[in-house]
């Protein structure tokens, strides 16, 4: 398992060596940025309006702001997570490297996992990133912060899922971009497939992506959320596996 | 305890005639005077590939190849485009397993104990593995982390090789800047890193200009020594210069094993004479093969004729005397060596009939 660092930090080299990586963190900080502004505005614009006395408890900041702002940001996240992981095994076939990590004395699951772990802190710098926008609510504002640290555990293990996804994706594919719509298709459908339910009254609900996130937003952990997308993150990387281990035997 | 296996080993390793010995003897029981087990096993070279086959859905790419090799042995290894050489080179390292059959690098199973049996191997693929957005000292430092090299040793090791393979000089650019000489030669480097006993070269001189091909040779054959070489290359002559030990495998079956030596010695001593005249009759070869040191007769590739004299006899003069008598019309005659070229074309054109 000492092979899970080299892989790991050579993963995470070559994020950075080519725009990529870049190009994700500015554009994932720019949309964030202005979605958390129009909600921001919003909210201030709401402050005005006389109704607002009347439900003062319902329309505080984590209500208006901070739950919007998540929800854009998972949907963002579904959109380019797909472009983070489609290269990971796919380009290792493309450029022929796949022969050297198959004949060196490292585990298969060595190098499923350092390339998870790359694409992980890739995902880590994005969140960190988007919450320095949170910060500026903590200046003149008091948001509730226990939620704000719940729904950003809540964002990590989303994330996390659609990485693991996305390298099951890349690693049945035959090149990137076929990985990417793999991936895309996957985390859409998974993502939809009990849009109108919620996690307990049917089975689809529970399936469903998003719906387990709901949870983290509003600061409550609940240890089936957890469940659901650990295993999640497991069965991605478990799949990723067995396809790179069956994949020579054809 | 070791050392009594250890010798039990080599005894029984000099017996090569031998198929099946009793090879490894553990005696590591927690009782001293019990025998934990006997292990009976094929006696295994550094390298066994035992009755290996190797099926892509119906293509049969490897049909039951077996072959051995022992240390310091440089294997040429033979075939035509889409004969099964790359396969039987994955399997041999373990890329991909084979259908049937097993193959043992130095006593391992290499799908039993991939881990260990890995760790011996250094393998060139046929496309260099190479990730194009590294620098090439970093590119080597990533390969000798996975393979395990110790990191006490790892910054020595790569200095050498990189030396070795003559790649000092770009070791701090960027591999998908370099020319395909130098990529070739970091792929090399890339499988010696580990110091491996048995080294895979997959056409390692692969779309190099000439001088970088003989670099390349001298490369390797400067490598072998104790080392267990198996080599897959078009450029016959490289064999030659190389190998001690040749395989021509053909539509996934083996054409032909053999030493070397003994397979140049089949065919030395006697060196066949081109001949190309301007007159052309069929009263030439019968003339030809009357002259008295003349052996065999038979048309070449383009209409001359490849006459292949006695053993120790020069016929040069006789046949040029007979020319001129007749009067053919001398265009050409020269002494052709017998090379594996022909070899390998007799191999390959009748398996394929």
């Amino acid at each position: 398992m000492n092979a899970v660092y080299p892989i790991f930090k050579r993963e995470l080299r070559s994020y950075f060596a080519s725009p990529l990586a870049y190009v994700i963190l500015v554009v994932f900080q720019i949309i964030s940025a202005r979605f958390f502004f129009l909600y921001l505005q919003g909210f201030l614009h709401l402050q005005f309006d006389p109704s607002f006395q009347l439900h003062r408890g319902e329309l505080n900041l984590n209500n208006l702001v901070v739950l919007p702002y998540f929800g854009t940001i998972s949907i963002v996240l579904l959109l380019i997570i797909p472009l983070i992981t489609m290269r990971l095994i796919a380009d290792e076939r493309k450029s022929y490297t796949a022969e050297l990590l198959f004949t060196s004395p490292i585990k298969l699951r060595s190098i499923v996992l350092g390339k998870f772990l790359a694409a992980l802190v890739l995902l880590i710098i994005m969140l960190l990133l988007s919450s320095l926008n949170l910060f500026v609510l903590t200046v003149h504002g008091n948001p509730d912060m226990g939620a704000v640290f719940s729904g950003y555990l809540g964002l990590l293990l989303l994330g996390a899922s659609f990485l693991s996804i996305g390298i099951f994706a890349s690693s049945i594919a035959g090149n990137q971009l076929v990985a990417a719509v793999i991936t895309f298709g996957i985390l859409l459908l998974l993502w939809l497939v009990g849009a109108l339910s919620d996690t307990e009254s049917s089975i689809l609900g529970y399936i469903s992506l998003i719906n387990h996130f709901e949870n983290f937003g509003k600061g409550i952990i609940e240890l089936k959320d957890l469940a659901y997308y650990l295993s999640l993150i497991y069965i991605g990387l478990f799949l990723a596996h067995t396809a790179l281990d069956s994949e020579r035997w054809r | 305890m070791t050392n009594v296996k250890q010798s039990l080993i080599n005894s029984l390793d000099k017996d090569c005639s031998v198929v099946i010995l009793l090879k490894s003897v553990y005696l590591e029981s927690p009782f001293p005077l019990g025998i934990g087990y006997v292990n009976l096993r094929i006696l295994a070279a550094m390298i066994h590939v035992q009755n290996v086959s190797k099926q892509y859905g119906d293509l049969l790419a490897v049909d039951n190849i077996s072959f051995q090799l022992d240390k310091g042995d440089v294997l040429g290894f033979l075939g035509p485009n889409g004969a099964g050489k790359t396969t039987t080179m994955r399997i041999i390292t373990g890329y991909m397993p084979p259908t049937k059959g097993k193959v043992y690098v130095d006593d391992v199973d290499i799908f039993e104990d991939p881990l260990i049996a890995k760790s011996h191997i250094g393998y060139l693929p046929e496309n260099p593995p190479l990730y194009e957005d590294m620098i090439v000292r970093d590119y080597l430092n990533f390969v000798a982390e996975i393979k395990q090299v110790p990191g006490n040793e790892k910054n020595g090791r790569i200095h050498y090789i990189m030396d070795k393979c003559g790649i000092l000089d770009v070791g701090k650019r960027i591999i998908g800047h370099l020319s395909k000489g130098y990529r070739q030669r970091i792929g090399i480097a890339q499988a010696l890193i580990n110091d491996p006993t048995v080294l895979v070269l997959d056409e390692p001189t692969n779309g190099l200009d000439p001088k970088q091909i003989i670099e390349i040779r001298e490369l390797i054959k400067g490598l072998s020594g104790d080392r267990t070489v198996i080599l897959s290359t078009h450029i016959l002559p490289e064999v030659t210069m190389i190998c001690s030990k040749v395989v021509i495998i053909n539509k996934g079956k083996i054409a032909l094993e053999e030493s070397l030596e003994r397979l140049t010695n089949k065919v030395d001593g006697i060196e066949n004479i081109l001949l190309k005249t301007r007159y052309w009759g069929e009263e030439i070869q019968e003339k030809i093969i009357s002259l008295p040191n003349v052996s065999d007769i038979r048309l070449g590739l383009s209409n001359e004729l490849i006459i292949q004299p006695k053993k120790g006899t020069d016929i040069r003069e006789e046949l040029s005397e007979l020319i001129m008598q007749n009067e053919w019309g001398l265009l050409e005659m020269r002494p052709v060596a017998h090379n594996l070229e022909e070899i390998f074309l007799r191999v390959i054109s009748s398996e394929g009939d």
